[in-house]
């Protein structure tokens, strides 16, 4: 057989494979809606999971090397700002800064913010820098001034600097960014005290001995290195993605029954058609490349829609869909600009948990119809 | 048309997609320069958490939130917020 005419037989049973699909076009359609809409959900959450975890991985680099709280009757309580220079003069430290922040709960947009006083703050006393989030919740644009509500009574206003970039929201959306006057002013206490205190540790190395030397100073207190906080959200996403497969496994399994239900059983049609093409001389190695072709083609549209959806319900759409469980109760949420970040390897575990096997349910039966009699098979 | 045509021009239109989707994702990388902007400012305030959650302390900042978070308000306390039940507890290492 010479290339060209092994290529033409392969191109007629295709044809024969897609008018074969086409003339039962409501059931194969349904098949594969259901499919890809089974692999849209599980490839939207590993994008989404991946993607987050790469943007915590990223910019969790540029967190304090170690964060000292003072605790008071096992609660976070403020520190006097005498510590920062014991803390400073610790060996390893290169520099030891108070930090300033808490929480705001705003009656109006029922909004938590962030509070922030920025070691270096670019705006000046009564001016103020919001997160793209606090910007949506309040209505309040550069330019405006925002109302807020000291905790001695008073009422005084801030104006809008600037509203932070929306690329930055994941970690930035409930900020509200103050200079130290507009913070004690809004939170009252003295300049004595600060919330806690952050350590810059140049040899990664000696973090976990500076934590260790500023309990000795400071027993009772309690020091973040930057490792527990990556930890942190290590299992957070572990968790989570775990969580995630659980619930959508249930799915995938449902989905498995469904396939292999109809890919195992072949309908008395089928069978029929089987027997006729081996009366009229097909062989059982094309009856069952013509069953290999279908199960691909299904399969393949079905991935291919479901893989592409999810790509862009995640990175274009920004999960919409998925908002609603990240939100949970809080009002204000980052509107997420991620950016892709795609395991190459979980997506082809995808396609070989979903395309393979469905590929694969669908020669048994064909192979068991295709070698009995076609007499017996027609009857 | 035969329909093994028109299964190439669909496979075609497959692949253009899946191409326009790496494209993106490489412009996508390129136009925010990875991370660069988020880390930037993570840098320049010294920030610990993602903002992703905001309606409870210890969902806003799980790292800072206090050890025995969330019941943090008596021992026993029941846990208000869903997302407690997606945010799971630290793995002791």
């Amino acid at each position: 057989m010479t290339p060209g005419s092994w290529l033409e037989r392969q191109r007629s049973l295709l044809d024969y494979t897609l008018s074969s699909l086409a003339r039962r076009p409501a059931k194969n359609l349904a098949l594969v809606t259901v499919y890809a809409l089974v692999v849209f959900a599980v490839a939207s959450g590993l994008f989404l999971g991946e993607a987050l975890r790469a943007e915590a991985t990223a910019a969790l680099q540029g967190a304090p090397d170690v964060v000292v709280q003072r605790l008071q009757a096992g609660r976070h309580d403020l520190i006097a700002a005498g510590e920062v220079e014991r803390l400073a003069a610790i060996r390893g430290v290169e520099r030891a800064v108070g930090r300033r922040w808490g929480y705001l709960y705003r009656p109006s947009s029922r909004a938590n913010l962030t509070v922030m006083v920025p070691e270096r703050f670019w705006g000046g006393d009564g001016e103020a820098v919001i997160g793209e989030g606090v910007a949506r919740v309040e209505q309040v644009g550069v330019g405006e001034t925002l109302r807020l509500e000291a905790s001695s009574g008073e009422s005084f206003d801030v104006k809008v600097r600037e509203v932070l970039p929306p690329g930055t929201a994941l970690f930035t959306t409930d900020l509200l960014l103050l200079s130290e006057a507009s913070f004690l002013r809004l939170f009252g206490g003295g300049p004595d005290r600060f919330t806690d205190i952050a350590l810059q540790v140049p040899n990664a190395r000696e973090i976990s001995k500076v934590a260790e030397k500023v309990l000795q100073l400071l027993p009772g207190s309690r020091a973040i290195t930057r490792l527990e906080m990556a930890r942190t959200y290590q299992s957070i996403f572990d968790w989570r993605g775990g969580l995630v497969m659980a619930l959508l496994s249930t799915a995938l399994l449902a989905f498995a029954l469904v396939a292999w239900d109809k890919a195992a059983g072949l309908s008395a049609e089928e069978r029929r058609e089987i027997g006729i093409l081996k009366a009229i001389g097909w062989d059982v190695s094309d009856v069952l490349l013509v069953k290999l072709q279908e199960g691909a083609v299904i399969s393949g549209a079905a991935f291919t829609l479901g893989a592409v959806g999810a790509y862009l319900h995640v990175f274009l759409g920004s999960a919409g869909l998925f908002a609603p469980v990240l939100e949970g109760w809080s009002t204000l949420a980052p509107r997420l600009h991620l950016t892709p970040a795609i395991d190459g390897l979980q997506l082809a575990t995808l396609f070989f948990l979903t395309v393979v096997p469905y590929t694969a349910a669908t020669v048994v039966p064909a192979w068991r119809s295709a070698t009995a009699d076609p007499d017996a098979v027609m009857r | 048309m035969r329909p093994s045509d028109r299964l190439l021009i669909a496979l075609l239109l497959a692949g253009l997609a899946a191409e326009a989707c790496w494209l993106h994702a490489a412009w996508r990388q390129r136009e925010v320069d990875g991370h660069r902007a988020a880390a930037a400012i993570v840098r320049r305030l010294g920030l610990t958490d993602l903002a992703l959650f905001t309606e409870a302390r210890y969902t806003r900042h799980p790292t800072q939130a206090d050890r025995f978070a969330p019941f943090q308000d008596h021992p026993g306390a029941l846990e208000h917020f869903p997302s407690g039940s997606v945010v799971g507890p630290p793995v002791a290492r």
